[in-house]
């Protein structure tokens, strides 16, 4: 474990800063709009949120690579226990599903703790994928079949491949960035949940015109418009923490901010077909983790490769 | 004499307390393993969850279906709830007696009409005129079919019949036996929602047969939307 650098401190600091202001705003407005104006109830019930993810995130982080693992580690329980309570599982699945959540996840997450890239690369690609319709063909139900183990294998792919990748990011070797990999998370994190956050702003104060109606009544053009340039100017204000000169920091926010958006419309759409508004109620104001999640599950794994590719030694 | 007292209330008492205060705890230990596999969600859909006294019937498809019911009830109202359960089953061993009868101080009844000394109905009276709630599962056993509801049995009718005004609240628990389908032995953490309806009673003069149908209607009712698997 190596010590937080000062830079993480600095970046806490400033979103204590931005949640106080918002705490500030909100309070604010149940003052003059009313408190059981429903939007604004469930603007503070976001906000106050954010303080419980903020912190848990910051004290995770400051346990360096353990605290990142086990904080994802249970990102994903929670988030497959979402998932997989949406499908249609039956009893012959019992078995499958007893290993995705009690030895796919820890599995996946210890190869990620020990940095064997060329394990948790392919785990779940190739070794869940393959041996996971194995257990559930040994109890003979072939009842709706290839849907049963496509949904398990891409429950898996979501909740716990793509968002291992974000502890990842700490096996990755820069030059000249040693002990500082904790604020590529920082940048990752900050960047897809400040377009989140921005997108819904823009879209309470300007929207007008919807997105993808069908998917997301929610998003507008206005929205994400807005929310896109300013993660952008996010992204290249935070050059000062990542190997990104400001010019590629704003260019892997874009990427980021564009994979995060359709990652969102992508996990509407089977919203919409298992015919839910929200994946759960575990964080209040926001649904479940994987509402949360979505866009962190779509980028996470692009930015890895991408960082990976370009600036890593190994 | 004071003395004498404090020597012979002290054998009696301390096993009393130790044993009160495990079940304390074993109640504890169970309602937090409960919230951990199955991230329980409590819906108050047509009543409030307010210390009046009830009886909660409830679908029964798994062995956890009362200690779920249980988990979701505010302390004050857990309080004062007990679950009518099988006395053929929770006397079988000292565990299961301790759970039963310590734990969730189960008001235990004896579905084997030819072995039984008491008559479960006078049992579930009793226990209301102590200001108890219940917990019961009106279709007598657990549902391993693929039917949404067995027939219920009559007890729930006989009951309200004698206590017209204690409330019958409906209780849909969704999900808990795809949690542990039986003959597994490893439970898988899915979310389970307990979903609490709009409260009956029976009406002056009402059929039993007509009643048992109204209760199972409501008990439906309460039940989530369901997916249609394609």
């Amino acid at each position: 474990m190596t010590a937080m650098p000062t830079d993480l401190w600095l970046l806490l600091l400033g979103l204590g800063g931005v949640l106080l202001a918002a705490s500030g705003i909100g309070y604010a407005l149940a003052q003059t709009r009313g408190a059981d104006d429903p939007v604004i109830d469930n603007l503070n019930a976001r906000i106050n949120a954010w303080w419980v993810m903020v912190i848990l995130m910051g004290l995770a982080l400051t346990f360096g690579k353990a605290g990142a693992s086990v904080l994802f580690a249970f990102c994903s329980f929670a988030a497959l226990r979402e998932f997989v309570t949406l499908t249609d599982t039956r009893r012959a699945d019992h078995m499958a599903l007893v290993a995705a959540f009690f030895v796919v996840i820890p599995v996946q997450y210890w190869l990620v703790w020990a940095e064997w890239y060329g394990f948790y690369s392919i785990f779940i690609p190739v070794y869940a994928f393959l041996l996971l319709p194995i257990i559930v063909t040994l109890r003979g139900d072939t009842g709706r079949f290839l849907a049963r183990v496509a949904e398990l294998q891409w429950a898996l792919m979501v909740c716990v491949f793509s968002v291992s990748h974000v502890p990842a990011l700490l096996s990755l070797q820069i030059p000249g960035f040693e002990g500082r990999n904790v604020l590529l998370i920082a940048f990752l994190v900050v960047v897809v949940q400040g377009s989140d956050v921005c997108q819904y702003i823009w879209g309470k104060l300007l929207g007008r015109h919807k997105i993808a109606p069908n998917l997301s009544p929610s998003k507008t053009w206005e929205g994400f418009i807005g929310g896109a340039l300013s993660a952008i100017v996010i992204g290249a204000s935070l050059s000062w923490l990542t190997p990104f000169t400001p010019l590629q920091a704003g260019g892997m926010a874009l990427i980021i901010v564009l994979m995060g958006f359709f990652g969102g419309l992508v996990m509407s759409a089977i919203k919409r077909d298992r015919g839910v508004k929200d994946w759960g109620q575990m964080i209040a104001g926001h649904g479940g983790f994987i509402d949360r999640l979505d866009s962190v599950i779509f980028s996470a794994p692009i930015f890895f490769h991408l960082t990976r590719y370009f600036w890593s030694t190994v | 004499m004071s003395s004498k007292c404090h020597v012979s209330c002290r054998f009696i008492l301390i096993p009393v307390l130790a044993r009160r205060f495990a079940a304390s705890a074993t109640g504890t230990a169970i309602g937090l393993f409960a919230r951990a596999v199955t991230a329980v969600q409590a819906t108050w859909a047509g009543c409030a969850p307010e210390p009046r006294q009830r009886v909660y019937f409830a679908n029964h498809t798994s062995n956890g279906d009362f200690v779920l019911i249980w988990t979701v009830l505010p302390p004050f109202m857990r309080d004062m709830t007990r679950p009518v359960a099988a006395r053929e089953y929770w006397l079988t061993s000292p565990l299961r007696s301790f759970i039963g009868r310590d734990v969730f101080n189960a008001v235990l009844i004896d579905r084997r009409p030819e072995a039984r000394t008491e008559d479960p109905v006078a049992q579930m009276i009793a226990a209301a005129d102590t200001g108890a709630s219940l917990i019961v599962f009106p279709e007598g056993q657990r549902n391993m079919t693929t039917e949404t509801l067995l027939p219920f049995k009559t007890g729930l009718y006989h009951f309200a019949r004698q206590r017209p005004e204690i409330d019958l609240v409906p209780v849909w628990i969704a999900n808990l036996n795809r949690v542990m389908p039986k003959g597994e032995v490893i439970p898988i953490p899915l979310i389970c929602t307990v979903t609490f309806g709009t409260p009956l009673h029976v009406t002056e003069g009402e059929a039993k047969d007509a009643f048992l149908a109204r209760a199972e209607a409501a008990l439906r009712a309460t039940a989530p939307a369901e997916r249609v698997p394609a």
